[in-house]
């Protein structure tokens, strides 16, 4: 076995486990690079099946390609895929692109208050039609216990603390100096009633690692991590006002590997181009605690 | 390609761990740019002097404290390979999260202060490294400059912490004097320790071994889960799970354990890729079989070629405590072992070992951050092997409520019941039922299966004795077509006879269950009184189970091809044509096998079963 494929074998185990685990399962869709790997993964684990469904929490600040993207992968895998949104801080505009919040609470209100009452089921939870293609109310309103998140420990500091299994109390909050041990091959499995456990299968994969892969097994990616000739490309997919490109030339998952290999890109941090992150203090740990993935 | 390799260091509370990791990240030039300048800057505005430790303890609340709450990975390169380098606590308070931390590493450094020597945590935490498995440890006797970089400190340190190393089990690959805050014989060889010619903590972590999957053991394959998604039009039956050790190929006999049950296997089966020839030690997988047995999670594959788990409720065990409250024997437990869980007691604490001096004591019970050898019960047999022999299916924790609070080693394969008959008094009338439930922890239970010929009874009898067994529950099916055979071989079909058969059959059973057997009886007892009779004979302990079919259904199945023989009149009396049958009123349990499949049945069957027996089958002990 080679590095990508212990890596893989890691993550298919956490995915089996936690579907073991959980009845009421979820996986996030960022439509980010990591979370399609991840993806990717539930389709080797589960033979080519997803069998729970995918979450996305749509700011309707996506770049468009990532939503045409989105639901095109959706209706090929036969996806059962569910977006939530804030859809009282969108009609009351109580954002950042119409000036009336900062970029942090923006991100608090579209992205972790959202996914906090999706997740939950307090809020309405829309399900692509795989016959018309639209997105219709979805019925079930179950919250779900378990979420599956592709965060990677390499990204940020306090991501490098993180469990596989990582308990969330009733407030969506990570209590950071109270987690519970982890050790082998055994996992948290059991939960209060109210609470709900985020799995990270990707925690050991770095960026480097997540470009092999998909080079590997020819996963298909947004192209806006591609250089489409105007010398940029996007390193990391967030909302259009508040993400911004990196300078680079790379076309393919190869060029992109080569950059990242040969430590073109090792002064700067992968998230440098979401502004956010910059406006909390330099790192993402105030929206973290709040369920931020 | 790239390997991989996982690190941890561990160590006494402000021996300077964090300290160590740092320097070697900046002086090996892993850190990005700007990281160490953002941290200096952080430093100076608020008047505080800069430390390594900074770097890996970035979080806020950490760098407030000045110690290090979790565990923190950083990825690290050198010109061999690639690093997660693995900063466990130092403080007694977070064990927990220095478990955590070790258990992903394949390698320690263990760093203790010159200045202090070895303390309770340095003799902690190896005892815990010894336990977790990790056998690869370098020693760094740091903050050499505090002690003037003298020779005579760190041999002192040497020569205690090899003493005490020995007596777990560890071998140390080197000592290293080195001081993390000044650089020395961290990434670069020091001028300051002529006296010292070794390796530097760079050079020493490249000269560790990644640890080899162990493919040469026998077959382990813990089932994770039993796929087969129907509903998107997929017939496989995949059973799927990571291999711990061995190698699986096509056309294997295998064993699952603890059912016992055999077959081969079919195919590996893969997503988007073409069939591989073998799947290897480390590897998530998945195959086929060539029988469509019953099988579940938390059972273990194995090849029926080579030497197999062991399979029982009780063990001796090494275990660590973690958890809040105390680990005690009046408190049910689950016991976690690859993918199995199981409902546990423990049954005897053996000795508490202080893990940071290494003396024993006895009492009842073990306080969080202690470890003890100690006797567990399982309420379900469970297959395991033993520590040294296996690593990954020796290892086990214990969740307490909703938290993995303790986890262990299994020592020793026990025998179900230990117990001192010496104590028991013998009188003419043997054992009573009381004290025989006592001693085995066995209630038995007879299962009177009544119906129609072919409506399923033996079918739906005999699966639900692979489960109850598989549960450790003693059971089993006596056969009414087997008792004519046998015992009921002088019997004809005459109502007279009919009814002694019954008797018989009864009587045979009650003895069953007074062993402590579940007896699934499978009779077509078409007679109401007759049942009443069996009832009357067997007493408390009896569970009338209709199993339901029309005639129509019957004659259409017609499993052994009696109801052709009968409608052509070459059989006579037969039940349901030319003599009555009588089906139960108020049964304790109907079975529809017209509405329900027969897993159902069995599911319900098994569920009744377990219910009479108390919750969950679970044994009784008095």
């Amino acid at each position: 076995m080679d590095h990508l494929d212990k890596l893989e074998s890691k993550s298919v185990y956490l995915l089996r486990e936690a579907y073991a685990a959980f009845d009421k399962l979820c996986m996030l869709w960022s439509i980010g690079k990591d979370s399609t790997v991840l993806l990717w993964l539930a389709r080797k684990a589960f033979y080519g099946h997803v069998p729970f469904p995918l979450v996305h929490i749509d700011t309707h600040y996506k770049i468009p390609e990532m939503i045409e993207y989105r639901d095109r992968l959706a209706m090929e895998y036969g996806l059962y895929m569910v977006y939530g949104e804030n859809r009282e801080a969108l009609e009351a505009r109580n954002t950042f692109p119409d000036g009336k919040v900062g970029r942090v609470e923006c991100c608090r209100l579209l992205k972790t208050e959202a996914l906090t009452n999706t997740l939950n089921g307090k809020w309405p939870r829309y399900r692509l039609n795989l016959t018309t293609g639209q997105y219709e109310r979805d019925t079930n309103t179950d919250a779900y216990t378990g979420v599956i998140v592709g965060a990677r420990s390499d990204e940020e500091g306090s991501r490098s603390k993180e469990r596989y299994f990582s308990p969330r109390d009733k407030n969506n909050d990570w209590d950071l100096d109270d987690q519970p041990p982890e050790f082998w091959n055994q996992f948290k499995t059991d939960f209060a009633p109210g609470t709900h456990v985020r799995i990270h299968p990707l925690l050991d994969w770095t960026e480097l690692n997540i470009w092999e892969y998909i080079e590997r097994e020819n996963i298909p990616t947004v192209s806006l991590y591609y250089d489409q000739g105007d010398g940029t490309r996007y390193r990391s997919l967030g909302c259009a006002p508040c993400t911004g490109p990196i300078r680079s030339t790379s076309k393919n998952p190869r060029e992109i590997i080569e950059e990242l290999r040969t430590g073109a890109l090792s002064n700067i941090a992968e998230r440098s181009g979401r502004a956010q992150d910059a406006e909390d203090g330099g790192g993402l740990e105030t929206l973290r605690r709040d369920g931020y993935m | 390609m790239d390997e991989l390799l996982n690190i941890v260091t561990v160590g006494h509370v402000d021996h300077g761990k964090s300290t160590v990791i740092g320097r070697l990240l900046a002086d090996a030039g892993a850190l990005p740019e700007g990281k160490l300048e953002s941290i200096r800057e952080n430093c100076r505005r608020n008047s505080k002097p800069f430390e390594y430790a900074f770097l890996l303890d970035a979080l806020k609340n950490e760098q407030a404290q000045g110690i290090t709450i979790d565990t923190a990975r950083c990825f690290f390169k050198t010109d061999k390979r690639s690093y997660i380098l693995i900063d466990a606590p130092g403080h007694i308070e977070f064990l927990k999260n220095m478990v955590t931390g070790a258990s992903r590493a394949e390698a320690a450094l263990l760093v203790i202060d010159a200045s202090h020597g070895v303390e309770e945590n340095t003799r902690r935490h190896g005892y815990f490294l010894s336990v977790l498995g990790i056998r690869q440890v370098a020693v760094l006797v740091n903050k050499m400059d505090l002690v003037d970089y003298r020779e005579k400190v760190y041999r002192d340190i040497c020569a205690d912490c090899r003493a005490f190393l020995e007596k777990i089990g560890i071998v140390p690959a080197s000592f290293i004097p080195v001081s993390g805050m000044e650089g020395d014989n961290i990434a670069l060889r020091s001028d300051r320790m002529p006296w010292y010619r070794g390796d530097t903590v760079l050079e020493q972590i490249d000269r560790f071994q990644s640890v080899a999957e162990p493919e040469q053991l026998p077959l382990r394959l813990p089932v994770q889960g039993v796929y087969k998604f129907t509903g998107s039009g997929d017939s496989r039956r995949i059973i799927a799970g990571t291999l711990d050790s061995g190698i699986l190929r096509a056309g294997d006999r295998i064993v699952f354990w603890p059912s016992g049950k055999k077959t081969s296997v079919k195919s590996l089966e893969v997503f988007n890729a073409p069939e591989p020839a073998d799947f290897r030690a480390g590897q998530a997988a998945g195959f086929t079989m060539t029988e469509q047995i019953f099988v579940r999670r938390g059972e273990i594959a194995c090849l029926e070629s080579e030497p197999a788990p062991h399979v029982g409720v009780r063990v001796r065990a090494n275990i660590f405590w973690l958890g809040r409250s105390a680990f005690r024997a009046d408190r049910r437990y689950h016991f976690k072992c690859g993918t199995a869980k199981v409902e546990m007691t423990l049954e005897h604490i053996e000795r508490i070992v202080n893990a940071s001096n290494l003396s024993c004591q006895s009492r009842q019970y073990a306080e969080k951050n202690e470890a003890a050898e100690c006797i567990l019960r399982l309420d379900r047999p469970v297959a395991f092997d033993l520590a040294g022999d296996n690593d990954a299916t020796s290892r086990f924790v214990i969740v307490d409520d909703y938290e993995i609070a303790g986890g262990g080693i299994i020592t020793e394969a026990l025998n179900e019941y230990d117990y001192d008959t010496r104590n028991i008094r013998w009188s003419g009338a043997g054992l009573s039922a009381d004290e025989r439930l006592r001693i085995t922890g066995k209630r038995g239970l007879v299962v009177w299966m009544t119906g129609l010929s072919g409506s399923g009874k033996t079918t739906i009898a005999e699966e639900a004795e692979l489960r109850l067994l598989s549960e450790g529950i003693p059971a089993f099916v006596l056969d009414g077509d087997k008792l004519r055979r046998g015992l009921c071989s002088d019997l004809g079909f005459s109502d007279a006879d009919r009814a002694e058969n019954i008797r018989r059959a009864a009587e045979t059973a009650k003895l069953f269950r007074d062993a402590g057997a579940v007896c699934l009886v499978t009779l077509i007892s078409p007679f109401r009184a007759a049942r009443e009779s069996a009832r009357r004979i067997i007493g408390d302990e009896f569970l009338e189970t209709y199993v339901k079919a029309s005639l129509d259904a019957c004659i259409a199945r017609d499993p052994k091809k009696l109801y052709k023989k009968a409608l052509a009149g070459e059989i006579r009396s037969f039940t349901g044509l030319d003599s009555p049958y009588e089906a139960p009123e108020s049964p304790d349990l109907l079975l529809d096998t017209e509405r329900w499949s027969e897993e159902e049945c069995v599911e319900a069957l098994v569920g009744a079963v377990r219910s009479r027996l108390g919750k969950d089958g679970k044994e009784v002990r008095g």
